[in-house]
């Protein structure tokens, strides 16, 4: 111990500036890489989440899907999606990226390993946490979609959104674009994120149409809609929470350093709102519903999430509450609206996503503590962002419908796509009663 | 008193429900059940492998009668059971009615026998 004291005094001898700067880099970068692995940890929260709300007929579909999609995302985003949502130059200024070679695969070499590329973080740091984000966006739309698409063209579906619509409506904001220069306000993605999901999500599930036996007539006409139960609530409700851990790093690491105030405030509003709309969907579910029901409650700790994650950094902590407190009950209503509009969300993606996205993006615009930030600002986002979304998803899945076809039968839905997709049951040796 | 038993497919369980209710028959006990007949099984892969299945996912409805409820329930059934198969008149699979004769019934709640206890 003795023998080391010496060059530690040499090490104090150099100036003081460059240790500091050097802690702080570290600390910065490891809280960044530290989030980026919290934001994977939110992949395995979406498989147990919509495994847990759909059929047991149809589980290994729905990871089988999930895991692609965070393969796929990432992939896709080294290929080009960073470099389109970040872009070094415009073809469009503030629109889009400029189209050439340089698009194509990120940064081979090891240059970019210390701060010059950022104070705060590397290169290699920036890139593997905002390639977490990109993979969420299109895992959104599994779960609206499930039980009744092809695996085929939803993978099509998920490695164009993920690699095209999600890094261009990033760049507008994130990427220094159009968005950022007019002041609009998303901290970490209420509509960046979750409403471009959550639009394609709308897209998918209307393209489809409901599953099989879920909205009927009886004999004298009147519509009666019959519930299609999740087999699983203990692996919706394991989902849920490891989508609240995750939170912490989508919200916490989009301080992009480890500045004590932000990251320690941004915990606590993301965590109170997500407290705040579990109870408020209690509530309005026990109002509604007349009974308390754990998925609605669970949809709300979700929608919480969603709300504050535009105004994590920006709106007081009872604002914080106040925002997550309207989510929960929006959410409720939400997911009661679209079944009386007859769009069908198995796991109440839309509701979460688009719908919780959009009041959190506006609600910047409400309580933020930035003058800087107007209501109309955040709308023009809101509304940008779906004018390109909207029809970019519809698009697609037309596209998909009318030529492969994006539906399976009738008889394989019936039985399950995890026989029809993939030969394969969830749950071999286990009989469950199905019937529909 | 006769016994009807049906075994359809798992479908075709909620719609045949409702049919045997507006029929007036409440009456019934359903079980999963697992069975081979003229509908062909399929196959699963694992791991490379292939899996034979065929025994198929089947209903099995048990419904005890009075005789003059014997006709209303197997029409029922039959109506809503029946798919609309490659020729509009059902596709194998779509299951069998078997009626037994029932020797008694007992309602345990009063001790009560016969077709009155089934009622």
């Amino acid at each position: 111990m003795q023998d080391q004291a010496a060059p530690e005094a040499t090490a104090a001898a150099a100036p003081l500036a460059d240790r500091v700067g050097d802690l702080e880099l570290l600390a910065n970068n490891l809280w960044i890489l530290i989030a980026a692995a919290l934001v994977f940890v939110m992949h395995l929260g979406f498989a147990a989440l919509e495994s847990g709300l759909t059929q047991a007929k149809n589980t290994t579909n729905i990871l089988f899907k999930n895991t692609a999609i965070v393969a796929i995302g990432l992939l896709t985003y080294a290929f080009v999606g960073f470099n389109l949502m970040y872009p070094g130059a415009w073809s469009v200024e503030g629109w889009l990226a400029a189209i050439s070679t340089d698009l194509f695969w990120i940064d081979d070499s090891l240059d970019d390993f210390d701060a010059s590329y950022n104070p705060a973080y590397s290169y290699w740091s920036d890139f593997i946490f905002q390639a977490m984000f990109a993979a969420t966006a299109a895992t959104i739309v599994s779960g609206a979609v499930a039980e009744r698409i092809r695996l085929g063209p939803f993978l099509v579906f998920s490695a164009v959104y993920v690699a095209v619509v999600y890094p261009l409506c990033g760049s507008w904001k994130w990427g220094g674009g159009w968005l950022e220069d007019r002041g609009f306000h998303d901290f970490a993605g209420s509509t960046l994120v979750h409403s471009v999901g959550g639009w394609g999500a709308l897209a998918g599930a209307i393209m489809l149409g409901p599953r099989l036996g879920k909205y009927l007539r009886r004999n004298d006409g009147t519509a009666v809609t019959r519930p299609i139960m999740g087999h699983s609530m203990p692996f919706a409700a394991v989902g849920v929470f490891l989508l609240w851990f995750g939170w912490f790093g989508f919200n916490g690491g989009s301080v992009l350093s480890a500045d004590p105030a932000t990251v320690s405030f941004v915990f606590v509003t993301t965590t109170l709102a997500a407290a705040a709309g579990a109870i408020a969907a209690m509530a309005t579910s026990w109002i509604v519903q007349s009974k308390p029901d754990l998925t609605m409650m669970l949809n709300g700790v979700l929608a919480g999430l969603v709300g504050i994650t535009a105004g994590a950094d920006t709106v007081s902590v009872s604002s914080a509450v106040l925002i997550g407190a309207i989510a929960g009950a929006i959410v409720v209503l939400s997911v009661v609206a679209f079944e009386r509009l007859k769009i069908d969300d198995p796991v109440g993606a839309i509701s979460v996503h688009l719908v919780c996205g959009i009041w959190g993006t506006l609600a910047v615009g409400i309580f933020s503590t930035d003058p800087d930030h107007s209501f109309v600002e955040q709308l023009i986002g809101v509304v940008s962002i779906g004018a390109l979304c909207v029809p970019a998803s519809f698009a697609l899945f037309a596209a998909l419908r009318y030529t492969v076809g994006i539906r399976v039968s009738r008889e394989e839905e019936l039985r399950g796509l995890d026989i029809g997709e993939h030969g394969m049951e969830a749950y071999a040796g286990f009989q469950f009663f199905t019937s529909s | 008193m006769k016994l009807i038993i049906a075994y359809i497919a798992p479908e075709a369980l909620n719609p045949v429900k409702q049919a045997l209710l507006r029929a007036d028959v409440t009456k019934m006990s359903v079980t999963n059940a697992l069975g081979c007949g003229a509908e062909r099984g399929y196959r699963e892969m694992y791991r490379g492998a292939e899996v034979e299945i065929d025994l198929l996912k089947k209903v099995r409805l048990e419904i005890a009668v009075n005789d003059g409820f014997v006709e209303p329930t197997v029409n029922a059934i039959l109506e809503h059971a029946r798919t609309d198969g490659p020729d509009q008149s059902g596709d194998t699979g779509d299951g069998k009615i078997f009626i037994l004769q029932l020797e008694d019934c007992v309602r345990i709640r009063t001790g009560m026998r016969g077709p009155h206890a089934i009622g």
